[in-house]
């Protein structure tokens, strides 16, 4: 038997999370004394992932895989978990990862758990901790069938290296004709996408305007962060509706959360709740945000934000 | 165009969050339940389609009888028919394989449901019902536009958007984008009234197997209080980031 990840890429480039469904993949492997298989489309490097306890990589090269296809994609996953065996599978949270996963469950007659936030306990059955009700609460849930796919949120269980050794195989299956065609993908490649960050930068309402965005991307800039904003911003048409968070927008599990000018709406606080250290800059100390805070700046954004951007770059130079 | 809308009954966004027997069940005691945010913009995209392409509407929900006021606020709003499958909603593969059952025996063109329920955010139910009808299917999908046979559709990816077009049938998974927020409905007299009159149909469930199974509920830790830092000494935040937090 075999535990297989989906080791998603951008580029060619393994995308970090790769690493860390590796990692948590090799840890369950020491209990259940499986090995850990990885299947990559079209991405190089593919060794690396034996740093992290990935024994063998199975690399698919296609032209006709060249964009993403949730039909295609979860083909490809379906007949490399048969081949190798795998009754356990394991996949991140990304959009492209989401969208395939239930074409992947019906494929593998597998149970399928979101949102998983922890190792599997694996007496008396497979249960897994998943986040519920947007980040508000947690539940146990027994995945019951034979083979079972876990998604992993991002930045749950982080890197863990275990040096082993590992093959690189190829693997070029006939792959059938799609009925969805890609018509364009407009994609900002320039900039680091909210799922992706470890670092996010949030405006809201208190910043006035969008023309007072350069306050946000500046300070995104330095830290290498991904913008995001409240759900007024985006419906007011100050950003764009990709970047609003929160229980009715996209989820965020950054390591750092830079929240500015929000008030901490219990819809929004439901959005972030699972990045690990979160600071507020408000102007009001009864902002609801700073109940939900590790770090918190009473301070007006227009003055604290300058600031704060002189003192990182600084901070940046000096520690590089 | 025939179209089906899945509506789950979820607690309203503002709801505080508790559970009851000894952890395993979700405190209803209180809660307002709403139509998932989700599922409201693909009901409302639902309608705009029946206004302006002459489409029909039905709705489905997998539930008891409590998520009925629910589905009248749904016809309320313009849906045409309603149709419940009487079993507790348990696990995505029974409700995808209920849904997946009754679109089986009505056919439609256009299924939409939503990118994910708010309360169990699962992200599963639409991918498995298209995969079990043999329909193409569109994840976090922010505009669709039908003509003919024909969809076109924009999906929201990690740092971008991407058009798709495929042919009907057709699945997806929908959100905020599919219409905007100014435009979504609150029903009207005249809507209830006529939604009183409109056909609730009850089904009985097929379905038995579930695959995955929740056992018990907990909450966050409470977190310790904020670290206030003075504007005045912003290298004390980045000292922290830096030395305590490991966040920098
Ligand atoms: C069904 C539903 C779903 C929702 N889903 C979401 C969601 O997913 N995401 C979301 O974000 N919201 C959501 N909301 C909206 C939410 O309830 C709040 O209205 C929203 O989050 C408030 O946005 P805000 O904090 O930017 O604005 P405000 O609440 O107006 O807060 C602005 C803050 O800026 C501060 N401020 C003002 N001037 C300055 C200054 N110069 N410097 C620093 N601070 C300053 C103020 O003190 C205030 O705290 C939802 C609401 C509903 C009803
Ligand atoms: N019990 C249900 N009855 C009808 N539709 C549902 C039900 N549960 C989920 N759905 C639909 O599936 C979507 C995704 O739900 P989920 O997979 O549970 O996150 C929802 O937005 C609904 O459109």
């Amino acid at each position: 038997m075999s535990i297989l990840i989906y080791a998603e890429s951008e580029n060619g480039k393994l995308k970090k999370t790769s690493y860390e469904l590796a990692s948590y993949a090799y840890k369950i492997a020491q209990n259940t004394q499986d090995q850990v298989v990885a299947v990559a489309v079209n991405a190089q490097n593919l060794d690396s992932l034996g740093q992290y306890g990935v024994s063998k990589v199975v690399s698919v090269t296609s032209e006709e895989l060249s964009t993403f296809n949730s039909e295609t994609y979860s083909e490809v996953l379906t007949l490399v978990a048969q081949q190798e065996n795998a009754n356990l599978v394991i996949i991140s949270q990304s959009a492209n990862a989401k969208y395939l996963a239930p074409l992947l469950a019906v494929n593998l007659e597998a149970g399928y758990a979101s949102n998983v936030v922890a190792l599997p306990e694996l007496e008396g059955g497979f249960t897994v901790k998943r986040s519920v009700f947007t980040n508000k609460a947690f539940g146990k849930a027994e995945i019951k069938t034979d083979t079972k796919i876990v998604g992993l949120s991002n930045n749950a269980y982080g890197l863990h290296e275990n040096q082993v050794s590992c093959v690189v195989e190829d693997f070029n299956p006939s792959i059938s004709q799609s009925g969805i065609a890609v018509q364009s993908v407009d994609k900002n490649t320039d900039k680091v996408s909210i799922a992706d960050a470890e670092v996010v930068v949030s405006g809201g309402r208190g910043l006035k305007g969008p023309e007072n965005w350069h306050l946000i991307e500046d300070l995104a800039d330095v830290l290498g962060a991904a913008t995001a904003c409240s759900k007024p911003v985006s419906d007011m048409g100050w950003r764009s509706h990709g970047e609003h968070v929160g229980q009715t927008g996209k989820p965020v599990a950054s390591n750092l959360y830079i929240a500015i000018g929000i008030s901490g709406a219990i819809q929004h606080l439901a959005g972030i709740n699972s990045s690990k250290t979160k600071v507020v800059i408000n102007t009001d100390s009864e902002a609801p945000f700073f109940k939900a805070a590790d770090y918190g700046i009473v301070g007006d954004a227009f003055e604290v934000v300058p600031q704060l951007i002189e003192k990182l770059k600084e901070f940046k130079a000096s520690n590089a | 165009m025939k179209i089906l809308v899945c509506i789950s009954n979820v607690p309203d966004t503002t709801s505080k969050i508790n559970f009851v027997e000894n952890d395993t069940k979700f405190d209803t005691n209180s809660v307002q339940f709403i139509i998932n945010p989700n599922d409201e913009f693909g009901l409302t995209r639902a309608m705009w389609f029946k206004e302006k392409q002459g489409a029909s509407v039905d709705i489905i929900t997998v539930g008891q009888k409590d998520v009925e006021p629910t589905m009248r606020k749904c016809l309320a709003i313009g849906a045409d028919r309603a149709i419940r499958v009487d079993a507790e909603p348990r696990d995505a593969f029974q409700v995808a394989k209920e849904i997946a059952n009754v679109a089986q025996e009505k056919g439609y063109d256009l299924i939409i449901a939503g990118r994910e329920s708010i309360d169990y955010n699962g992200g599963i139910v639409p991918g498995m019902v298209a995969k079990y009808l043999g329909a193409q299917f569109v994840n976090t999908c922010v505009s669709l536009e039908i003509e003919g046979s024909n969809a076109t559709a924009v999906r929201e990816i990690d740092g971008g958007k991407e058009t798709l077009s495929c042919s009907l049938p057709l699945v997806v998974g929908g959100q905020k984008g599919l219409v905007e927020e100014k435009d979504l409905r609150i029903p009207n007299m005249r809507g209830i009234m006529m939604a009183r009159k409109k056909p609730l149909e009850v089904k009985p469930p097929t379905v038995e197997d579930i695959q995955v199974e929740f056992s018990s509920f907990s909450k966050p830790a409470p977190k310790g209080d904020v670290k206030l830092v003075d504007p005045e000494n912003i290298d004390q935040l980045i000292e922290l980031l830096h030395n305590e937090a490991k966040a920098i």
